[in-house]
């Protein structure tokens, strides 16, 4: 039964922060992250009574070691209510019911928060800085330091929110943030796009000796291009189309006599 | 590039395929993250950014989603930086070729992720009644091999990516026959063509998402006339 929050011992915690950083270290076809989500709870059933050669310790570590598929960083919350669970000392078939439920909603609100909003905004914020003229260091470390902001804030909050709700932890993935988060980093992500792609263009493409008009060029065939590309959505993926065209340019400019 | 500059450039390319899945996905591995470092590595961090950028526009389209198949940016992109810092100095042709080896090493480096992670099954199934049984040795064995074949992976694939791509890069510097304008237009165009399909795909179904750009394209266009 999940009552009054038991305290996590920091050494635990910090051990399981660290090792949810490497939970895809062995990413396979078969247990997906079974095995990293068993390597993230280990610190946490050590506690477990009898201790790591205690038989619920092997009996809880076998159970979470099992097949798992969740986003990296919502990972957290499912090590912490899992471990939470077993410390607890919850029934195994309800930890594996609950184990089993977690897979979808964790992969789905981590795929729309972090790989389709956060890190497409990240990214087009660094492009952005890049156009404006920032150096090197600025671009980079801007870029690191804005993502990362977000993945470990992501990664701690789960962890936390994960080991205080234990089996009832459904409730907070309802929070604001993974609730309205991907469409409001979406729309800025969009109103971004539009206004840092003719910059980036810029960047790119350099003024040359027509400015305006070699801007206005570009962008009309870019944009034509890029028409072409989400019509081919699905049936060719525009970084392969630049790949191609890339290197019919490079044959042209180097072989032609 | 001397060897001990040879030497770092595999390192590097080893840390960053690392962060792509394995640890600690802090998106070192990202075009303008890795293109820069290696540039910074061959000598110039300014042209790898350059090559970064234009890689990062491409790489903006691709969402590193669990168990789909998706280009490993990471050591191809340091490479790409590489190669393009180390070129003769101002040299588009060295650009192009770095770009397209960038592009093509991303799509060789997510092959052997999907290698690896076949890997990674079969040594699963074969542990599969020691993890059964809960045995903390073997499972924390499974992990920490894991990562170290991706450690493996990101090294082995950024010495061949550069033992490949050095001629290639070599013969685009000196024969480049278009000139500097039309390439860096050419490069502009393929680049941001894909980045504005990426967000165009990634964001119109946001709801208020195509009100938005519309908008931001007015007011950018106003900004650009007012300055």
């Amino acid at each position: 039964m999940t009552t009054a929050t038991p305290p996590l011992p920091l050494r635990t915690h910090v051990a399981m922060f660290f090792r949810l950083l490497a939970i895809q270290g062995s990413w396979n076809y078969e247990t997906l992250i079974g095995t990293g989500t068993g390597f993230c709870v280990e610190p946490a059933l050590r506690l477990l009574p009898g201790g790591p050669d205690g038989e619920a310790y092997r009996a809880a570590l076998a159970r979470q070691s099992q097949y798992f598929n969740a986003h990296p960083y919502m990972a957290a919350v499912a090590v912490g209510a899992l471990a939470r669970a077993e410390l607890d000392g919850e029934a195994p078939k309800q930890i594996e019911r609950y184990r089993r439920a977690l897979c979808s909603p964790l992969g789905s609100l981590g795929d729309r928060l972090v790989w389709a909003a956060w890190l497409p905004f990240c990214s087009l914020v660094a492009l952005g800085l890049f156009a404006l003229g920032a150096g090197p260091l600025l671009v980079v470390a801007g870029f690191l330091v804005l993502y990362n902001v977000g993945h470990l804030w992501l990664v701690i909050w789960g962890l936390r929110v994960g080991w205080r709700g234990g089996l009832r932890v459904a409730p907070s993935l309802g929070t604001p943030i993974l609730r309205n988060g991907p469409q409001v980093i979406g729309r800025a992500s969009a109103a971004l796009g539009v206004l840092a792609l003719p910059v980036i263009f810029d960047g790119i493409a350099g003024s040359g000796p027509s400015g305006i008009a070699r801007l206005a060029f570009g962008m009309l065939v870019a944009a034509a291009a890029a028409v072409v590309l989400v019509r081919l959505q699905g049936r060719l993926e525009g970084w392969k189309a630049g790949l191609i065209a890339l290197t019919l340019v490079a044959l042209y400019s180097t072989l032609r006599p | 590039m001397t060897p001990s500059d040879t030497a770092v450039v595999v390192l590097a390319g080893a840390v960053v395929g690392f962060d792509t899945v394995s640890f600690p996905q802090a998106m070192l591995s990202r075009p303008i993250v890795a293109a820069t470092l290696g540039g910074a590595i061959a000598g110039s961090a300014m042209l790898g950014l350059l090559c970064g950028a234009i890689l990062e526009c491409f790489a903006l389209e691709t969402l590193p989603v669990g168990a789909s198949r998706y280009p490993e940016w990471g050591s191809a992109s340091l490479v790409g930086g590489a190669l393009y810092a180390d070129a003769p100095s101002g040299s588009l042709g060295a650009l192009v070729m770095s770009v397209i080896i960038g592009l093509s090493g991303a799509w060789l480096g997510g092959w052997s992720m999907v290698r690896l992670r076949t890997l990674n099954a079969q040594r699963a199934r074969r542990n599969h009644d020691a993890v059964a049984r809960g045995d903390p040795r073997v499972i924390r064995g499974l992990q920490l091999s894991g990562m170290a074949a991706d450690l493996l992976r990101g090294a082995a694939l950024t010495a061949v990516l550069l033992a490949l791509s050095l001629p290639l890069r070599d013969i685009a510097a000196r024969g480049w026959g278009q000139s500097p304008d039309s390439t860096r237009l050419t490069l502009g165009i393929a680049a941001v063509a894909v980045a504005a399909s990426a967000v165009w795909k990634h964001f119109a179904s946001v709801p208020n998402a195509r009100i938005i750009m519309l908008a931001a394209l007015v007011a950018g266009g106003a900004l650009y006339f007012l300055r």
